[in-house]
């Protein structure tokens, strides 16, 4: 039996056949018969933004924490081009998203029409794949296609432009099964003969490590539970990426922490000395590897990816693994088993000496202040006031998000929301609202630096609305702290522009969105503040007044190894050369 | 602060340098692309090539399937051994890219090039310039008093060579259509 409906009709049924429960978006004119059809249905809950930027990164939010894609509805022209940053913050991130946009009727395309853009052309090289719908027949057929692509292989952003004609005629709907997928279907298992020699050299290895990434977590919970045996039985020291913490529990006996430009000393220098390195669902990211020539000069590395086009692209992969992350893990374990669990006991043991001694270094402290709140102090009060709850964060960009990295510990996936690869400020206040929706009883907190913050703080309105008590947790430190550190260490402490002179207070703005403000400026008060955040039903912006000249250490300057961290400020005299000082 | 002493031919302008301990030596590959007949896909190819800074050096497409909506886009490319292996992987990942062929690794192959040549020469000249044409077996498909217009078949070095050989003789327009490429045998 074939259906017959109106193109507009289409779209909320196929995405109720998606089984999709929450749509972000924002009505225009070239959306109005789908928001038509929403208005009269009950499965699907809408979720109105304050701007498109608003819905695309709260639908990252969604999608991150749940494991589900996230689902945005947006108008034509301005609609499509608000939606641009975070179809690219997903691309980098790998975050399954369906976007749908609203087109000028066909006969107008080409013609300038009102709120008219080429939005496939604009969107092309920010998503995973696109399409301009011409014909109503072909419109669920392409919105199931959507679904399957975004969510298979190395997750991301699709998107389908549908113009308005084609909303309004009528046409045969495709049911999901009957949908065209058959052509993208990427390879999961690895490669039996490379992951047998992976194994072998896992029995060999005396200085080994995993290096994980945020393909862990998107590979689903198994693949996170698998690492977590795998490491178990090793015994295997193990690291990873900003984007894959809480695939290993930051509790965890063999967590060395963060690697990275901002991440521990020693875990950075077990990459560097490691004789084996296994990145799982990692890409070799600048922030990671620092100078090429000098990254981990003495080991063989293994690459297990879904994209074979992340491996071999920055650093030569000795293992090449293309698959899934879980489907990898399954076999790795079995032939490791099979092999009868064999390692190099003895020098691991070694190399875990080396590691404490690393360790020892405490390469997070600093120096607290009775006066002043120091950042890093600010995130160990909530990370200890928050220990245990059902909690999720979101941060925004920069210093902040590093000290929240460093500083709060991660137990499971898809508990931490950051924009790792395009490092897009003003992700954090609307992806907290995507985690609340997805997670109405948890506790949600973004840990933001105030300019970030102001970014997209138009979601506030959003999360009043809803009545989402989304904590805003702003390190305010009245400058863009990143930008200034590096102006200090690599442009002779000339801070152009990056302080700002007139910031609202937080509190009365908390007061004219409808939500509560908390001010905080003394160390001995920040408990009974932080507390005071957490038992407030509802939405908060936590105003901490922090230490302003802060910097963010232990730090790889740009152009450096692994092995030349700065560990705090009698480090940083000179050591940033004029060539480091041109990348970014 | 020093002046700032960027290594010729390096990449750290950008961000790190990427590919200063890998072979640099470039290579040319001829890229058979079998991809979906739908609209953009070529747009999305080009962007790629674009976008991550690779080179285009001829590039030909057009539908070779009609019932199964394929067309095939032949590209030739230089870049390190590096490079040429990412061009290949980002080009496979994309969703309406079928199949990508390596024709220079892959065996021998036949590559060809059509142009047509216009000829502006008296004289003396348009003589020289017929022989020369039965010479590379380029044909006249267009004559005037004061012209002549060429067509030439074969690879993009014949294609050159006759071009070279006609410029002395009078003003030369070229119109090329890039390479198509297929692969030797079954």
């Amino acid at each position: 039996m074939t259906r017959q409906m109106t193109g507009a009709k289409m779209v909320v049924e196929a995405l109720k056949d998606q089984g999709v429960e929450v749509v972000f978006g924002y009505p225009g004119g070239a959306v109005l018969p789908i928001y038509d059809e929403i208005f009269q249905q009950n499965g699907i809950r809408h979720i109105l933004v304050r701007h498109e930027q608003g819905a695309v990164h709260a639908a990252e939010g969604y999608a991150r924490s749940t494991g589900k894609p996230g689902v945005v509805l947006v108008t034509s022209g301005p609609g499509a081009t608000n939606a641009v940053t975070g179809l690219v913050d997903a691309l980098m991130d790998s975050i399954p998203l369906v976007v749908l946009t609203g087109q000028v009727p066909t006969f107008m395309i080409g013609s300038d029409a009102f709120q008219e853009a080429d939005t496939v052309g604009i969107t092309r090289p920010c998503t995973k794949m696109n399409w301009l719908v011409k014909e109503t027949d072909k419109l669920a057929d392409t919105i199931h296609q959507a679904f399957h692509i975004a969510t298979h292989g190395r997750p991301g952003p699709v998107l389908v432009d549908i113009p308005k004609d084609v909303q309004f005629a009528t046409g045969t709907y495709v049911e999901k099964p009957q949908a065209r997928t058959a052509h993208y279907q990427p390879r999961l298992a690895g490669d039996p003969a490379i992951i047998e020699a992976l194994v072998e050299a896992m029995e060999q290895a005396e200085r080994p490590v995993f290096y994980t990434g945020g393909g862990v977590i998107n590979s689903g919970p198994r693949a996170s539970a698998l690492l977590r045996d795998l490491v178990a039985e090793t015994d295997f020291p193990i690291t990873s990426t900003l984007m894959g913490l809480g695939s290993y529990p930051a509790s965890g006996k063999n967590w060395l922490g963060m690697l990275g430009m901002h991440g521990l000393y020693e875990a950075n220098l077990a990459m560097h000395g490691c004789d084996l390195m296994i990145n799982i669902g990692a890409r070799f990211d600048d922030r990671i590897t620092g100078r090429i020539a000098d990254f981990s000069p003495n080991s063989l590395k293994a690459h297990i990816d879904i994209d074979p086009s992340s491996i071999n692209k920055v650093i030569h992969a000795d293992f090449p693994i293309i698959g899934d992350v879980t489907h990898v893990l399954e076999e790795v374990l079995r032939v490791w088993r099979a092999r009868g669990a064999k390692t190099k006991a003895v020098a691991v043991k070694q190399w875990w000496d080396q590691i404490e001694e690393w360790r020892a270094v405490k390469c997070l402290r600093y120096t607290n202040s009775t006066t002043t709140i120091k950042p890093q102090y600010a995130l160990e009060r909530l990370e200890a006031l928050t220990l245990g709850r059902d909690r999720y964060i979101c941060t925004e960009v920069g210093q902040h998000q590093m000290w929240a990295a460093q500083f709060l510990g991660f137990e499971d996936p898809n508990r931490w929301m950051t924009s790792g690869g395009l490092g897009t400020m003003g992700y954090g206040t609307p992806a907290s609202i995507g985690v609340q929706i997805a997670h109405p009883d948890a506790l949600v907190i973004n840990v933001a630096g105030e300019a970030s913050w102001l970014m997209n703080m138009q979601e506030m309105g959003t999360a009043i609305q809803y009545r989402l008590p989304v904590k805003q947790f702003i390190l305010n430190n009245e400058r863009l702290g990143m930008v200034r550190q590096w102006q200090e260490l690599l442009h002779g402490e000339r801070y152009s522009h990056s302080w700002s002179e007139a910031l609202p207070d937080f509190v009365k703005l908390a007061e004219a969105f409808g939500a509560k403000g908390i001010l905080c400026k003394d160390p001995k008060d920040l408990d009974d503040a932080i507390m005071e955040m957490l038992e407030y039903d509802g939405p908060v912006i936590f105003d901490c007044l922090v230490e302003k000249h802060e910097n963010c250490f232990p730090m790889i300057p740009s152009g450096k190894a692994h092995n030349e961290m700065l560990l705090g400020e009698a480090d940083t005299q000179g050591v940033i050369d004029a060539k480091g000082s041109v990348l970014v | 602060m020093s002046p700032l002493n960027i290594e010729k031919g390096s990449t750290s302008h950008s961000a790190y340098d990427l590919r200063s301990h890998m072979s640099d030596m470039v290579e040319t590959h001829t890229l058979a692309i079998l991809v979906e007949n739908e609209p953009g896909v070529l747009a999305r190819v080009i962007g790629l090539f674009s976008g991550r800074g690779y080179n285009i050096e001829s590039l030909t497409v057009a539908e070779v399937d009609h019932s199964g909506h394929r067309s095939r886009i032949t590209i030739v490319t230089s870049g390190t051994p590096q490079v040429i292996n990412q061009i290949k992987m980002q080009l496979e990942r994309m969703v309406p890219v079928h199949e990508v062929q390596d024709l220079t690794v892959e065996g021998p192959f036949v590559s060809r090039e059509l142009a047509l040549i216009k000829v502006i020469a008296k004289g003396e000249h348009r003589v020289e310039a017929l022989r020369i044409a039965e010479i590379f077996r380029a044909n006249v498909v267009d004559s005037t008093l004061q012209s002549f217009v060429f067509e030439i078949t074969g690879t993009p070095e014949k294609v050159d060579a006759f071009c070279e050989l006609m410029r002395p003789l009078g003003e030369v327009r070229l119109a090329r259509t890039g390479v198509a490429a297929i692969a030797r045998g079954v």
